[in-house]
Protein backbone atom coordinates (compact mmCIF):
# COMPACT_ATOMS: atom_id res chain seq x y z
CA UNK A 1 0.00 0.00 0.00
CA UNK A 2 2.64 2.47 1.08
CA UNK A 3 5.08 1.38 -1.61
CA UNK A 4 2.72 1.45 -4.53
CA UNK A 5 0.73 4.52 -3.60
CA UNK A 6 2.83 6.95 -1.60
CA UNK A 7 6.26 6.41 -3.11
CA UNK A 8 5.04 7.14 -6.66
CA UNK A 9 3.27 10.28 -5.49
CA UNK A 10 6.28 11.48 -3.53
CA UNK A 11 8.71 10.62 -6.27
CA UNK A 12 6.49 12.35 -8.75
CA UNK A 13 6.53 15.53 -6.68
CA UNK A 14 10.32 15.29 -6.48
CA UNK A 15 10.78 14.73 -10.21
CA UNK A 16 8.51 17.60 -11.09
CA UNK A 17 11.12 20.11 -9.88
CA UNK A 18 13.93 18.70 -12.01
CA UNK A 19 14.97 18.53 -15.61
CA UNK A 20 14.41 14.80 -15.86
CA UNK A 21 14.58 13.64 -19.44
CA UNK A 22 15.19 9.92 -19.80
CA UNK A 23 16.33 9.62 -16.19
CA UNK A 24 14.67 9.16 -12.84
CA UNK A 25 17.60 10.32 -10.71
CA UNK A 26 17.98 13.84 -12.04
CA UNK A 27 20.52 16.40 -10.88
CA UNK A 28 19.43 19.63 -12.56
CA UNK A 29 17.08 21.49 -10.29
CA UNK A 30 14.77 23.72 -12.30
CA UNK A 31 12.36 24.84 -9.62
CA UNK A 32 8.92 25.66 -10.90
CA UNK A 33 9.94 25.87 -14.56
CA UNK A 34 8.28 22.57 -15.39
CA UNK A 35 5.01 23.82 -13.97
CA UNK A 36 5.28 27.07 -15.89
CA UNK A 37 6.00 25.17 -19.11
CA UNK A 38 3.08 22.87 -18.57
CA UNK A 39 0.61 25.63 -17.81
CA UNK A 40 1.52 27.66 -20.87
CA UNK A 41 2.37 24.95 -23.42
CA UNK A 42 0.33 22.27 -25.17
CA UNK A 43 -0.66 20.77 -21.84
CA UNK A 44 -2.90 23.78 -21.22
CA UNK A 45 -4.34 23.10 -24.67
CA UNK A 46 -5.10 19.54 -23.61
CA UNK A 47 -6.87 20.78 -20.49
CA UNK A 48 -9.01 22.84 -22.83
CA UNK A 49 -9.69 19.72 -24.90
CA UNK A 50 -10.80 18.01 -21.74
CA UNK A 51 -13.10 20.91 -20.86
CA UNK A 52 -14.85 20.63 -24.22
CA UNK A 53 -15.21 16.90 -23.66
CA UNK A 54 -16.59 17.36 -20.14
CA UNK A 55 -18.98 20.03 -21.34
CA UNK A 56 -20.57 17.50 -23.68
CA UNK A 57 -20.26 14.27 -21.79
CA UNK A 58 -21.33 15.24 -18.28
CA UNK A 59 -24.72 16.85 -19.06
CA UNK A 60 -25.53 14.26 -21.72
CA UNK A 61 -24.71 11.37 -19.39
CA UNK A 62 -26.74 12.96 -16.64
CA UNK A 63 -29.83 13.57 -18.77
CA UNK A 64 -29.77 10.22 -20.51
CA UNK A 65 -29.12 8.20 -17.35
CA UNK A 66 -31.88 10.02 -15.47
CA UNK A 67 -34.31 9.64 -18.36
CA UNK A 68 -33.67 5.93 -18.69
CA UNK A 69 -33.89 5.40 -14.92
CA UNK A 70 -37.23 7.17 -14.66
CA UNK A 71 -38.58 5.29 -17.68
CA UNK A 72 -37.34 1.89 -16.51
CA UNK A 73 -38.20 2.29 -12.85
CA UNK A 74 -41.96 2.51 -13.19
CA UNK A 75 -42.82 0.02 -15.88
CA UNK A 76 -44.44 -3.26 -14.93
CA UNK A 77 -43.50 -5.53 -17.75
CA UNK A 78 -39.96 -6.45 -18.88
CA UNK A 79 -38.36 -4.08 -16.38
CA UNK A 80 -35.44 -6.37 -15.61
CA UNK A 81 -34.91 -6.89 -19.33
CA UNK A 82 -34.59 -3.20 -20.14
CA UNK A 83 -32.43 -2.58 -17.11
CA UNK A 84 -30.05 -5.34 -18.18
CA UNK A 85 -29.86 -4.10 -21.77
CA UNK A 86 -28.87 -0.58 -20.74
CA UNK A 87 -26.43 -1.86 -18.13
CA UNK A 88 -24.79 -4.45 -20.37
CA UNK A 89 -22.33 -2.09 -22.14
CA UNK A 90 -20.69 -1.56 -18.73
CA UNK A 91 -19.21 -5.02 -19.25
CA UNK A 92 -17.42 -3.84 -22.40
CA UNK A 93 -14.04 -2.21 -22.40
CA UNK A 94 -13.26 1.10 -24.02
CA UNK A 95 -11.04 -0.78 -26.44
CA UNK A 96 -13.93 -2.86 -27.73
CA UNK A 97 -16.18 0.19 -27.98
CA UNK A 98 -13.47 2.12 -29.81
CA UNK A 99 -13.12 -0.75 -32.25
CA UNK A 100 -16.82 -0.88 -33.09
CA UNK A 101 -17.07 2.89 -33.32
CA UNK A 102 -13.97 3.30 -35.43
CA UNK A 103 -14.32 0.40 -37.83
CA UNK A 104 -18.03 -0.11 -38.11
CA UNK A 105 -20.21 2.78 -36.95
CA UNK A 106 -18.15 5.83 -37.78
CA UNK A 107 -15.76 4.53 -40.34
CA UNK A 108 -14.60 7.43 -42.45
CA UNK A 109 -15.33 5.70 -45.74
CA UNK A 110 -18.51 4.59 -47.43
CA UNK A 111 -19.09 1.34 -45.58
CA UNK A 112 -19.43 2.93 -42.14
CA UNK A 113 -22.96 2.73 -40.80
CA UNK A 114 -23.19 6.44 -40.01
CA UNK A 115 -22.13 7.36 -43.53
CA UNK A 116 -24.58 4.83 -44.97
CA UNK A 117 -27.36 6.53 -43.04
CA UNK A 118 -26.16 9.94 -44.26
CA UNK A 119 -26.19 8.55 -47.77
CA UNK A 120 -29.89 7.67 -47.46
CA UNK A 121 -30.53 11.35 -46.89
CA UNK A 122 -28.35 12.29 -49.82
CA UNK A 123 -25.48 13.61 -47.73
CA UNK A 124 -21.82 13.17 -48.51
CA UNK A 125 -19.81 10.79 -46.34
CA UNK A 126 -17.98 12.39 -43.44
CA UNK A 127 -14.37 11.66 -42.51
CA UNK A 128 -15.30 11.22 -38.88
CA UNK A 129 -11.93 10.76 -37.23
CA UNK A 130 -9.21 11.93 -39.55
CA UNK A 131 -10.30 15.51 -40.11
CA UNK A 132 -10.21 18.07 -37.28
CA UNK A 133 -12.21 20.64 -39.23
CA UNK A 134 -15.15 20.45 -38.74
CA UNK A 135 -14.50 18.54 -35.49
CA UNK A 136 -16.84 15.61 -36.09
CA UNK A 137 -14.54 13.41 -34.03
CA UNK A 138 -16.29 14.73 -30.92
CA UNK A 139 -19.47 12.97 -31.99
CA UNK A 140 -17.58 9.69 -32.11
CA UNK A 141 -15.81 10.19 -28.77
CA UNK A 142 -18.88 11.36 -26.89
CA UNK A 143 -21.27 8.70 -28.19
CA UNK A 144 -18.78 5.91 -27.45
CA UNK A 145 -18.41 6.99 -23.84
CA UNK A 146 -22.15 7.56 -23.48
CA UNK A 147 -22.87 4.01 -24.60
CA UNK A 148 -20.37 2.62 -22.12
CA UNK A 149 -21.24 4.57 -19.00
CA UNK A 150 -24.89 5.59 -19.13
CA UNK A 151 -26.09 2.22 -17.77
CA UNK A 152 -23.87 2.51 -14.72
CA UNK A 153 -25.23 5.92 -13.76
CA UNK A 154 -28.75 4.73 -14.58
CA UNK A 155 -28.37 2.07 -11.85
CA UNK A 156 -27.37 4.81 -9.39
CA UNK A 157 -30.46 6.81 -10.32
CA UNK A 158 -32.72 3.75 -10.00
CA UNK A 159 -31.32 3.10 -6.52
CA UNK A 160 -31.99 6.75 -5.70
CA UNK A 161 -35.54 6.59 -7.08
CA UNK A 162 -36.34 3.56 -4.97
CA UNK A 163 -35.36 5.40 -1.81
CA UNK A 164 -38.06 8.03 -2.36
CA UNK A 165 -40.92 7.15 0.01
CA UNK A 166 -44.27 6.46 -1.61
CA UNK A 167 -45.97 8.62 1.02
CA UNK A 168 -44.54 11.71 -0.72
CA UNK A 169 -46.33 10.79 -3.92
CA UNK A 170 -49.52 10.11 -2.02
CA UNK A 171 -49.30 13.52 -0.38
CA UNK A 172 -48.71 15.14 -3.77
CA UNK A 173 -51.74 13.37 -5.16
CA UNK A 174 -53.92 14.55 -2.29
CA UNK A 175 -52.65 18.07 -2.91
CA UNK A 176 -53.83 17.79 -6.50
CA UNK A 177 -50.54 17.44 -8.34
CA UNK A 178 -50.83 16.45 -11.98
CA UNK A 179 -48.99 13.29 -13.00
CA UNK A 180 -45.99 13.67 -15.25
CA UNK A 181 -43.84 16.76 -15.37
CA UNK A 182 -45.29 18.45 -12.27
CA UNK A 183 -44.62 15.51 -9.98
CA UNK A 184 -41.17 14.98 -11.46
CA UNK A 185 -40.26 18.63 -11.11
CA UNK A 186 -41.48 19.09 -7.52
CA UNK A 187 -40.96 15.67 -5.92
CA UNK A 188 -38.81 13.23 -7.85
CA UNK A 189 -36.04 15.58 -8.93
CA UNK A 190 -35.52 17.38 -5.57
CA UNK A 191 -35.52 14.02 -3.77
CA UNK A 192 -32.78 12.77 -6.09
CA UNK A 193 -30.42 15.61 -5.17
CA UNK A 194 -27.72 13.50 -3.44
CA UNK A 195 -27.71 10.99 -6.31
CA UNK A 196 -27.62 13.77 -8.88
CA UNK A 197 -24.59 15.37 -7.26
CA UNK A 198 -22.83 12.02 -7.06
CA UNK A 199 -23.50 11.31 -10.74
CA UNK A 200 -22.27 14.73 -11.84
CA UNK A 201 -19.06 14.50 -9.83
CA UNK A 202 -18.30 10.88 -10.70
CA UNK A 203 -18.81 11.44 -14.41
CA UNK A 204 -16.68 14.59 -14.26
CA UNK A 205 -13.83 12.79 -12.51
CA UNK A 206 -14.11 9.93 -14.99
CA UNK A 207 -13.88 12.43 -17.85
CA UNK A 208 -10.67 13.91 -16.38
CA UNK A 209 -9.14 10.48 -16.67
CA UNK A 210 -10.27 9.81 -20.22
CA UNK A 211 -7.57 7.94 -22.04
CA UNK A 212 -8.66 4.62 -23.50
CA UNK A 213 -11.11 5.74 -26.13
CA UNK A 214 -9.03 8.73 -27.25
CA UNK A 215 -5.94 6.58 -27.62
CA UNK A 216 -7.74 3.88 -29.56
CA UNK A 217 -9.97 6.07 -31.69
CA UNK A 218 -7.52 8.76 -32.74
CA UNK A 219 -4.15 7.05 -32.39
CA UNK A 220 -2.63 5.31 -35.41
CA UNK A 221 0.57 3.47 -36.17
CA UNK A 222 2.02 6.81 -37.26
CA UNK A 223 1.35 8.40 -33.88
CA UNK A 224 -1.29 10.62 -32.43
CA UNK A 225 -2.74 13.68 -34.19
CA UNK A 226 -2.33 17.16 -32.72
CA UNK A 227 -6.02 17.63 -32.04
CA UNK A 228 -8.19 15.93 -29.44
CA UNK A 229 -5.56 15.22 -26.79
CA UNK A 230 -7.01 15.07 -23.30
CA UNK A 231 -4.50 15.53 -20.43
CA UNK A 232 -3.72 11.86 -19.84
CA UNK A 233 -3.06 11.11 -23.48
CA UNK A 234 -0.73 14.08 -23.62
CA UNK A 235 1.13 12.91 -20.51
CA UNK A 236 1.38 9.38 -21.87
CA UNK A 237 3.15 10.49 -25.03
CA UNK A 238 5.27 13.03 -23.17
CA UNK A 239 6.55 10.73 -20.43
CA UNK A 240 6.59 7.33 -22.10
CA UNK A 241 7.10 8.33 -25.70
CA UNK A 242 10.46 9.09 -27.25
CA UNK A 243 11.32 12.07 -25.08
CA UNK A 244 10.81 10.21 -21.77
CA UNK A 245 10.36 13.58 -20.14
CA UNK A 246 9.54 12.49 -16.60
CA UNK A 247 10.03 15.98 -15.13
CA UNK A 248 7.36 17.66 -17.23
CA UNK A 249 5.24 14.52 -17.08
CA UNK A 250 5.26 14.55 -13.30
CA UNK A 251 4.47 18.25 -13.14
CA UNK A 252 1.50 17.68 -15.43
CA UNK A 253 0.36 14.68 -13.40
CA UNK A 254 0.44 16.72 -10.21
CA UNK A 255 -1.53 19.58 -11.76
CA UNK A 256 -4.11 17.04 -12.84
CA UNK A 257 -4.10 15.34 -9.43
CA UNK A 258 -4.62 18.69 -7.76
CA UNK A 259 -7.62 19.43 -9.98
CA UNK A 260 -9.14 16.04 -9.25
CA UNK A 261 -8.45 16.34 -5.52
CA UNK A 262 -10.27 19.68 -5.55
CA UNK A 263 -13.30 18.09 -7.15
CA UNK A 264 -13.14 15.16 -4.72
CA UNK A 265 -12.89 17.48 -1.73
CA UNK A 266 -15.91 19.31 -3.03
CA UNK A 267 -17.65 15.95 -3.22
CA UNK A 268 -16.52 15.26 0.36
CA UNK A 269 -18.08 18.51 1.50
CA UNK A 270 -21.34 17.83 -0.24
CA UNK A 271 -21.77 14.12 0.40
CA UNK A 272 -19.89 13.52 3.65
CA UNK A 273 -17.58 11.09 1.87
CA UNK A 274 -15.13 9.43 4.25
CA UNK A 275 -17.00 10.53 7.33
CA UNK A 276 -16.86 8.19 10.26
CA UNK A 277 -20.38 6.95 10.81
CA UNK B 1 -43.33 -1.95 -9.00
CA UNK B 2 -45.41 1.19 -9.19
CA UNK B 3 -46.81 1.85 -5.75
CA UNK B 4 -47.85 5.40 -6.41
CA UNK B 5 -51.50 6.42 -6.21
CA UNK B 6 -53.41 5.35 -9.32
CA UNK B 7 -53.99 8.96 -10.34
CA UNK B 8 -50.27 9.60 -10.59
CA UNK B 9 -49.46 6.64 -12.80
CA UNK B 10 -49.08 7.25 -16.50
CA UNK B 11 -52.16 6.50 -18.62
CA UNK B 12 -52.35 4.07 -21.53
CA UNK B 13 -50.91 6.60 -23.96
CA UNK B 14 -48.08 7.45 -21.56
CA UNK B 15 -47.26 3.80 -21.00
CA UNK B 16 -47.24 3.04 -24.72
CA UNK B 17 -44.97 6.01 -25.35
CA UNK B 18 -42.67 4.87 -22.59
CA UNK B 19 -42.36 1.36 -24.00
CA UNK B 20 -41.81 2.69 -27.49
CA UNK B 21 -39.00 4.98 -26.31
CA UNK B 22 -37.42 2.20 -24.25
CA UNK B 23 -37.56 -0.25 -27.16
CA UNK B 24 -35.87 2.20 -29.51
CA UNK B 25 -33.21 2.95 -26.89
CA UNK B 26 -32.67 -0.76 -26.24
CA UNK B 27 -32.14 -1.41 -29.96
CA UNK B 28 -29.58 1.39 -30.13
CA UNK B 29 -27.78 0.00 -27.08
CA UNK B 30 -27.71 -3.51 -28.52
CA UNK B 31 -26.60 -2.44 -31.99
CA UNK B 32 -22.84 -2.38 -31.20
CA UNK B 33 -23.07 -5.92 -29.79
CA UNK B 34 -24.80 -7.05 -32.94
CA UNK B 35 -22.20 -5.36 -35.12
CA UNK B 36 -19.41 -7.22 -33.30
CA UNK B 37 -21.06 -10.56 -34.05
CA UNK B 38 -22.04 -9.60 -37.59
CA UNK B 39 -18.58 -8.38 -38.52
CA UNK B 40 -16.91 -11.28 -36.75
CA UNK B 41 -18.81 -13.76 -38.89
CA UNK B 42 -18.50 -11.92 -42.19
CA UNK B 43 -15.76 -11.91 -44.76
CA UNK B 44 -13.46 -8.96 -45.12
CA UNK B 45 -15.02 -8.07 -48.47
CA UNK B 46 -18.50 -8.03 -47.01
CA UNK B 47 -17.63 -5.74 -44.11
CA UNK B 48 -15.98 -3.21 -46.35
CA UNK B 49 -18.55 -3.45 -49.11
CA UNK B 50 -20.07 -0.07 -50.05
CA UNK B 51 -23.50 -1.71 -49.95
CA UNK B 52 -24.26 -1.93 -46.23
CA UNK B 53 -26.32 -4.95 -45.24
CA UNK B 54 -27.80 -5.84 -41.89
CA UNK B 55 -27.20 -9.57 -42.24
CA UNK B 56 -24.12 -11.23 -43.68
CA UNK B 57 -24.95 -13.39 -46.69
CA UNK B 58 -23.34 -16.40 -45.07
CA UNK B 59 -21.85 -17.09 -41.65
CA UNK B 60 -18.13 -17.69 -41.53
CA UNK B 61 -17.54 -19.65 -38.34
CA UNK B 62 -14.05 -20.53 -39.54
CA UNK B 63 -13.06 -16.95 -38.61
CA UNK B 64 -12.84 -18.16 -35.02
CA UNK B 65 -10.30 -20.90 -35.74
CA UNK B 66 -8.50 -18.50 -38.05
CA UNK B 67 -8.04 -16.06 -35.17
CA UNK B 68 -6.58 -18.64 -32.84
CA UNK B 69 -4.25 -20.13 -35.44
CA UNK B 70 -2.99 -16.81 -36.81
CA UNK B 71 0.65 -16.64 -35.65
CA UNK B 72 0.75 -12.83 -35.89
CA UNK B 73 -2.04 -12.44 -33.31
CA UNK B 74 -1.18 -13.94 -29.90
CA UNK B 75 -4.83 -13.99 -28.88
CA UNK B 76 -4.94 -17.22 -26.91
CA UNK B 77 -1.96 -16.11 -24.86
CA UNK B 78 -3.46 -12.65 -24.30
CA UNK B 79 -6.70 -14.24 -23.07
CA UNK B 80 -4.72 -16.37 -20.66
CA UNK B 81 -2.82 -13.31 -19.38
CA UNK B 82 -6.04 -11.38 -18.85
CA UNK B 83 -7.59 -14.27 -16.99
CA UNK B 84 -4.58 -14.78 -14.71
CA UNK B 85 -4.34 -11.06 -13.95
CA UNK B 86 -8.05 -10.62 -13.31
CA UNK B 87 -8.27 -13.69 -11.04
CA UNK B 88 -5.13 -12.82 -9.06
CA UNK B 89 -6.12 -9.19 -8.66
CA UNK B 90 -9.67 -9.99 -7.66
CA UNK B 91 -8.58 -12.62 -5.15
CA UNK B 92 -5.76 -10.50 -3.79
CA UNK B 93 -7.90 -7.42 -3.39
CA UNK B 94 -10.63 -9.35 -1.63
CA UNK B 95 -8.14 -10.85 0.81
CA UNK B 96 -6.11 -7.71 1.53
CA UNK B 97 -9.04 -5.33 1.35
CA UNK B 98 -11.25 -7.34 3.67
CA UNK B 99 -8.49 -7.93 6.23
CA UNK B 100 -7.51 -4.28 6.18
CA UNK B 101 -11.12 -3.12 6.33
CA UNK B 102 -11.94 -5.46 9.18
CA UNK B 103 -8.91 -4.38 11.14
CA UNK B 104 -9.83 -0.74 10.74
CA UNK B 105 -13.45 -1.28 11.63
CA UNK B 106 -13.13 -3.62 14.59
CA UNK B 107 -9.66 -3.87 16.11
CA UNK B 108 -9.02 -1.03 18.55
CA UNK B 109 -5.72 0.63 17.75
CA UNK B 110 -4.47 4.05 18.72
CA UNK B 111 -3.64 5.22 15.22
CA UNK B 112 -6.52 3.50 13.41
CA UNK B 113 -8.02 6.83 12.43
CA UNK B 114 -4.76 8.16 11.04
CA UNK B 115 -4.26 5.01 8.98
CA UNK B 116 -7.79 5.33 7.72
CA UNK B 117 -7.25 8.93 6.60
CA UNK B 118 -4.01 7.94 4.88
CA UNK B 119 -6.03 5.38 2.93
CA UNK B 120 -8.80 7.82 2.08
CA UNK B 121 -6.18 10.28 0.87
CA UNK B 122 -4.98 7.79 -1.76
CA UNK B 123 -8.50 7.66 -3.13
CA UNK B 124 -8.24 11.31 -4.05
CA UNK B 125 -5.26 10.70 -6.32
CA UNK B 126 -6.50 8.32 -8.97
CA UNK B 127 -4.12 5.64 -10.22
CA UNK B 128 -4.39 7.09 -13.69
CA UNK B 129 -2.52 10.18 -12.56
CA UNK B 130 0.31 8.32 -10.85
CA UNK B 131 1.04 6.12 -13.83
CA UNK B 132 4.22 7.97 -14.74
CA UNK B 133 5.95 7.58 -11.35
CA UNK B 134 4.45 4.11 -10.89
CA UNK B 135 5.97 3.09 -14.18
CA UNK B 136 9.33 4.47 -13.07
CA UNK B 137 9.10 2.48 -9.83
CA UNK B 138 8.06 -0.75 -11.51
CA UNK B 139 10.71 -0.44 -14.20
CA UNK B 140 13.44 0.14 -11.62
CA UNK B 141 12.29 -3.09 -9.97
CA UNK B 142 12.73 -4.77 -13.34
CA UNK B 143 9.10 -5.76 -13.57
CA UNK B 144 8.26 -4.32 -16.99
CA UNK B 145 6.64 -6.87 -19.30
CA UNK B 146 6.12 -9.29 -16.47
CA UNK B 147 3.07 -10.63 -14.71
CA UNK B 148 4.40 -9.25 -11.41
CA UNK B 149 4.46 -5.72 -12.79
CA UNK B 150 0.92 -6.08 -14.07
CA UNK B 151 -0.66 -7.63 -10.99
CA UNK B 152 1.13 -6.46 -7.86
CA UNK B 153 0.74 -2.64 -8.05
CA UNK B 154 -2.99 -3.14 -8.51
CA UNK B 155 -3.39 -5.21 -5.37
CA UNK B 156 -3.20 -2.37 -2.90
CA UNK B 157 -6.41 -0.53 -3.57
CA UNK B 158 -7.43 1.92 -0.90
CA UNK B 159 -10.89 1.85 -2.35
CA UNK B 160 -11.50 -1.83 -1.58
CA UNK B 161 -10.25 -1.40 1.98
CA UNK B 162 -12.48 1.64 2.38
CA UNK B 163 -15.54 -0.23 1.14
CA UNK B 164 -14.89 -3.21 3.38
CA UNK B 165 -14.39 -0.97 6.39
CA UNK B 166 -17.73 0.74 5.77
CA UNK B 167 -19.39 -2.63 5.33
CA UNK B 168 -17.88 -4.20 8.48
CA UNK B 169 -18.91 -1.19 10.56
CA UNK B 170 -22.51 -2.15 9.85
CA UNK B 171 -21.96 -5.87 10.47
CA UNK B 172 -24.04 -7.04 13.49
CA UNK B 173 -21.74 -6.87 16.50
CA UNK B 174 -23.79 -9.44 18.46
CA UNK B 175 -22.61 -12.25 16.19
CA UNK B 176 -18.98 -11.36 16.78
CA UNK B 177 -19.47 -11.02 20.53
CA UNK B 178 -20.98 -14.48 20.65
CA UNK B 179 -17.88 -15.79 18.88
CA UNK B 180 -15.65 -13.90 21.31
CA UNK B 181 -17.37 -15.57 24.26
CA UNK B 182 -16.83 -18.93 22.59
CA UNK B 183 -13.10 -18.19 22.75
CA UNK B 184 -12.30 -16.98 19.24
CA UNK B 185 -9.80 -14.16 18.69
CA UNK B 186 -10.08 -11.46 15.99
CA UNK B 187 -8.57 -13.79 13.42
CA UNK B 188 -10.89 -16.69 14.21
CA UNK B 189 -13.94 -14.45 14.40
CA UNK B 190 -13.13 -12.97 11.04
CA UNK B 191 -12.70 -16.28 9.23
CA UNK B 192 -15.39 -18.35 10.95
CA UNK B 193 -18.12 -15.81 11.56
CA UNK B 194 -17.71 -12.64 9.53
CA UNK B 195 -16.59 -14.01 6.15
CA UNK B 196 -19.16 -16.83 5.90
CA UNK B 197 -21.92 -14.34 6.66
CA UNK B 198 -20.81 -11.74 4.11
CA UNK B 199 -21.02 -13.78 0.90
CA UNK B 200 -23.20 -11.28 -0.92
CA UNK B 201 -20.92 -8.35 -0.26
CA UNK B 202 -17.79 -10.31 -1.19
CA UNK B 203 -19.47 -11.38 -4.44
CA UNK B 204 -20.46 -7.80 -5.26
CA UNK B 205 -16.91 -6.51 -4.75
CA UNK B 206 -15.49 -9.47 -6.67
CA UNK B 207 -17.66 -8.88 -9.75
CA UNK B 208 -16.88 -5.17 -9.86
CA UNK B 209 -13.19 -5.88 -9.41
CA UNK B 210 -13.08 -8.62 -12.01
CA UNK B 211 -14.69 -6.42 -14.65
CA UNK B 212 -12.34 -3.58 -13.77
CA UNK B 213 -9.26 -5.80 -14.07
CA UNK B 214 -10.36 -7.43 -17.30
CA UNK B 215 -11.09 -4.10 -18.97
CA UNK B 216 -8.10 -2.18 -17.60
CA UNK B 217 -6.13 -0.62 -20.39
CA UNK B 218 -3.71 2.18 -19.48
CA UNK B 219 -1.58 0.25 -16.99
CA UNK B 220 -1.35 -2.98 -19.05
CA UNK B 221 -0.44 -0.82 -22.05
CA UNK B 222 2.35 0.92 -20.14
CA UNK B 223 3.76 -2.28 -18.61
CA UNK B 224 3.00 -4.85 -21.30
CA UNK B 225 5.70 -3.72 -23.72
CA UNK B 226 6.51 -7.22 -24.81
CA UNK B 227 4.08 -9.30 -26.82
CA UNK B 228 4.20 -12.12 -24.27
CA UNK B 229 2.67 -9.91 -21.56
CA UNK B 230 -0.14 -8.37 -23.60
CA UNK B 231 -3.62 -8.58 -22.20
CA UNK B 232 -6.67 -8.95 -24.44
CA UNK B 233 -7.25 -5.19 -24.38
CA UNK B 234 -3.68 -4.33 -25.31
CA UNK B 235 -3.60 -6.95 -28.06
CA UNK B 236 -6.81 -5.63 -29.60
CA UNK B 237 -5.64 -2.05 -29.30
CA UNK B 238 -2.35 -2.83 -31.01
CA UNK B 239 -4.11 -4.26 -34.02
CA UNK B 240 -6.68 -1.49 -34.01
CA UNK B 241 -4.05 1.24 -34.28
CA UNK B 242 -1.86 -0.70 -36.70
CA UNK B 243 -1.78 0.11 -40.39
CA UNK B 244 -3.07 -3.14 -41.79
CA UNK B 245 -5.97 -4.39 -39.82
CA UNK B 246 -7.62 -7.66 -40.47
CA UNK B 247 -11.08 -6.40 -39.66
CA UNK B 248 -13.01 -9.64 -39.32
CA UNK B 249 -10.35 -11.18 -37.06
CA UNK B 250 -10.40 -8.07 -34.90
CA UNK B 251 -14.14 -8.41 -34.40
CA UNK B 252 -13.89 -12.09 -33.55
CA UNK B 253 -11.28 -11.06 -30.99
CA UNK B 254 -13.67 -8.47 -29.58
CA UNK B 255 -16.43 -11.06 -29.32
CA UNK B 256 -14.10 -13.50 -27.57
CA UNK B 257 -12.83 -10.69 -25.33
CA UNK B 258 -16.25 -9.62 -24.07
CA UNK B 259 -17.81 -13.07 -23.87
CA UNK B 260 -16.39 -13.98 -20.40
CA UNK B 261 -17.58 -10.66 -19.02
CA UNK B 262 -21.03 -10.86 -20.53
CA UNK B 263 -21.34 -14.31 -18.94
CA UNK B 264 -20.10 -13.11 -15.54
CA UNK B 265 -22.39 -10.16 -15.94
CA UNK B 266 -25.55 -12.07 -16.75
CA UNK B 267 -25.00 -14.75 -14.11
CA UNK B 268 -23.99 -12.41 -11.29
CA UNK B 269 -25.96 -9.35 -12.24
CA UNK B 270 -27.86 -9.36 -8.97
CA UNK B 271 -24.63 -8.83 -7.02
CA UNK B 272 -23.31 -6.34 -9.49
CA UNK B 273 -26.35 -4.09 -9.40
CA UNK B 274 -26.30 -4.26 -5.62
CA UNK B 275 -22.61 -3.48 -5.49
CA UNK B 276 -22.94 -0.50 -7.79
CA UNK B 277 -26.00 0.82 -6.00
CA UNK B 278 -24.35 0.45 -2.58
CA UNK B 279 -20.95 1.83 -3.31
CA UNK B 280 -21.73 4.23 -6.09
CA UNK B 281 -18.23 3.91 -7.47
CA UNK B 282 -16.91 1.46 -9.96
CA UNK B 283 -13.67 -0.20 -8.89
Amino acid sequence: MLIFNYIPIGWSAYLSFFDAQGTVTPDTFVGLDNYADMLTGPFAQSLLTFSVFALFIVPLTFALALGLAVAVNRIRFARAFFRSVFFLPTACSYVVAAMVWKLSLFSGVRFGLANTVLDWFGQDPVAWLSNPDPPWYWVVLVTARLWLQVGFYMILFIAGLQRIPDSLYEAAYVDGAKPGWQVFRHITFPQLRPTSIAVLLLSLIAAYQAFDEFYNLLGTARGYPDFGRPPLVYLYYLALGQTQDYGHGSAGALILALLIALVTLLQGQVLGFGRRD
Amino acid sequence: MDNRPVGLRPGVAGTTLRYAALTVAALVFLLPFYLIVRNGLSTEAEITSPEWSLFPSSLHWENITELFTDPSVPMAHALWNSLVIAVLQTGGQLLLGSLCGYGLARIPYKHANKVFYLIVATLMVPAAVTFVPSFVLVSSLGWVSSLRGLVIPGLFAGFTAFMFRQYFLSFPRELEEAARIDGLGHWGTFWRIVVPNSGGFFAAVAVIQFIGSWNAFLWPLVIGQDESSWTVQVAMSTFLTAQNVNIHELFVAAAVGILPLVLVFVVLQRFLVRGVAETGIKG
